[in-house]
């Protein structure tokens, strides 16, 4: 073996195995207060301030997150993932760890509304749901086992619209991505998307009696690292006026 | 020797516990439902445009590059392998930057002749072609450098045209690698997910191949998952035994 590949073997053996046992190269690590916290795709802007805030209140902890599609981050906790808390869009993908009891006693702790994200401009002029209809309309959806999917679905139903998604995404950010790149023309996302998006993205409001709405429940994973400061994050979440609020700016609802 | 032991345990094990978990009861309904036909169909339909895409295209350049026509030879052969050395769902964000409806070609194509690629199994085909060509030419500029000039060069005293020594000469010597390339190219093309996801999304019977259909059913029905999973699988042992010359080959043969 030449040198400069025993170099290169060596540095990747070191560098690697190091990344992945922290604890073997020395370096002091508290695991008890760390916190892996999985959660829908549609929290991905405002888990992380919750977070914050509840690091301000109880320092030394740490929070790490996983965003993805609800169902996705479910079926990482079936199958055993270590995940400490989970939080999905939507209660029957909770319902599904409930079940297989791998989550305990879910806490709703906010409600979502769905929307029409168009890339700014608006350039195919959608000015209702009934715009949807409109036949060449590149319109994208979540697929239906994600919870914006099942709730385009019902919202889709709700209103008897006939409609022809090009794409079933499978996660909310990816379709409003593709929204904001203007290579869809609408996109049907939860409302707090839109709002976290800002100015590269507009919507157009589904009124109240046309739409549909999910809620978020919250829950400690079974088997979870630490039970106490699993169970205070959902608290946090849930019952805390500084998390309660930072959602509200976010646009959520209250679920209660 | 432990070492080397420990890395075919490392790569067989997946593959065991893959066929282990298949559903064999409901594994004939499964892969005969009309989504996962239609999923089946489409994953054909692609690799195949894709492969050809890349011989026709890919199969000049790699000679370009063996026979060292081009300026800069060295640069542009780094060039032609990134694709290659990409992760996937980079290729797709980078192709919808150039081909989506506001990407610097494909905002042009929109503008003035109406024209998308996202969302269209014509996407599909460009994704998978962008990803799995590379494969082809590498395979192949192997095949052209090892194949001496001469040949090439005797034809051509005996009166032959270009395109007669390529295709009468050139190819035929050139045959074992040309078929290692597109197959291991048709292969590729046939697994890809990640930037087939990201640049021409998922709709099923339009652009859900297999591995979009494997990756979605995940979500609801791993038993699905595995089933279509297995089929890949039997796929890709099918392309090995047919590449059985270039990996099977012990040192007797």
């Amino acid at each position: 073996m030449n040198k400069v590949l025993r170099v290169f073997v060596a540095v990747a053996l070191v560098v690697g195995l190091g990344a992945l046992f922290p604890g073997a190269a020395g370096a002091a690590t508290k695991p008890n207060t760390e916190l892996t916290v999985s959660a829908a795709a549609s929290l991905t802007d405002v888990f992380p301030v919750i977070a914050d805030a509840f690091t301000k209140r109880y320092p030394d902890t740490e929070i790490k997150f996983n965003f993805a599609g609800s169902s996705t981050i479910m079926n990482q906790v079936l199958a055993g993932a270590p995940v400490d808390v989970i939080a999905t869009a939507s209660e029957p993908t909770m319902q599904i760890g409930v079940e297989s009891q791998r989550v305990l006693r879910p806490l709703l702790f906010a409600k979502n509304t769905m929307t029409i994200a168009v890339p700014a401009g608006n350039p195919a002029k959608i000015k209702n749901a009934a715009d949807l209809q409109r036949s060449g309309l590149l319109l994208g959806v979540c697929d239906p086992v994600a919870p914006c999917g099942a709730a385009a679905v019902e919202f889709f139903a709700k209103n008897k619209l006939k409609v022809t998604p090009v794409t079933r995404e499978l996660d909310v950010r990816s379709l409003l991505g593709k929204v904001i790149s203007g290579d869809l023309d609408a996109g049907i996302v939860y409302l707090t998307d839109v709002k976290a998006a800002g100015s590269k993205v507009e919507f157009v409001e589904i009124p109240l009696k046309e739409n549909v709405m999910t809620t978020y429940p919250i829950a400690t994973v079974t088997d979870m690292k630490n039970n106490e400061l699993s169970n205070r994050f959902v608290n946090f979440v849930r019952f805390s006026t500084t998390a309660q609020s930072i959602l509200r700016a976010y646009g959520f609802a209250k679920p209660w | 020797m432990i070492p080397g032991i420990v890395a075919l345990i490392f790569l067989l094990i997946p593959l065991i516990a893959l066929i282990a978990q298949t559903p064999w009861e409901s594994f004939p309904k499964i892969i005969s439902s009309p989504e996962a036909l239609e999923a089946l169909r489409l994953s054909l339909i692609t690799s195949l445009a894709a492969t050809g895409l890349a011989a026709v295209f890919g199969i000049p350049m790699a000679w370009l590059l063996a026979r060292e026509a081009l300026p800069f030879t060295g640069l542009l052969r780094a060039l032609v392998i990134v694709p290659l050395l990409l992760p996937p769902v980079v290729s797709g964000v980078a192709l919808l930057e150039a081909l989506g409806r506001r990407g610097l070609v494909g905002g042009f194509l929109y503008d003035n002749f109406g024209i998308t690629f996202p969302f269209t199994t014509v996407g599909v085909v460009i994704a998978t072609t962008f990803v799995a060509m590379p494969f082809l030419i590498i395979t192949l500029e192997g095949g052209f450098r090892s194949l001496h000039q001469r040949y090439e060069d005797a034809a051509a005293t005996l009166g032959a045209s270009h395109k007669r020594i390529f295709f009468r000469v050139t190819m035929p010597m050139v045959a074992p690698a040309a078929i290692a390339g597109l197959v291991l190219c048709w292969a590729r093309a046939l697994g890809e997910f990640g930037a087939t996801i990201t640049f021409a999304g998922n709709f099923p019977g339009v652009t859900q191949t297999m591995p979009l259909a494997i990756y979605t059913a995940l979500e609801s029905d791993r038993s699905v998952a595995i089933a279509l999973s297995l089929v890949l699988l039997v796929v890709s042992v099918g392309v090995l035994v047919a590449l059985r010359g270039r990996y099977l080959q012990t040192r007797a043969s």
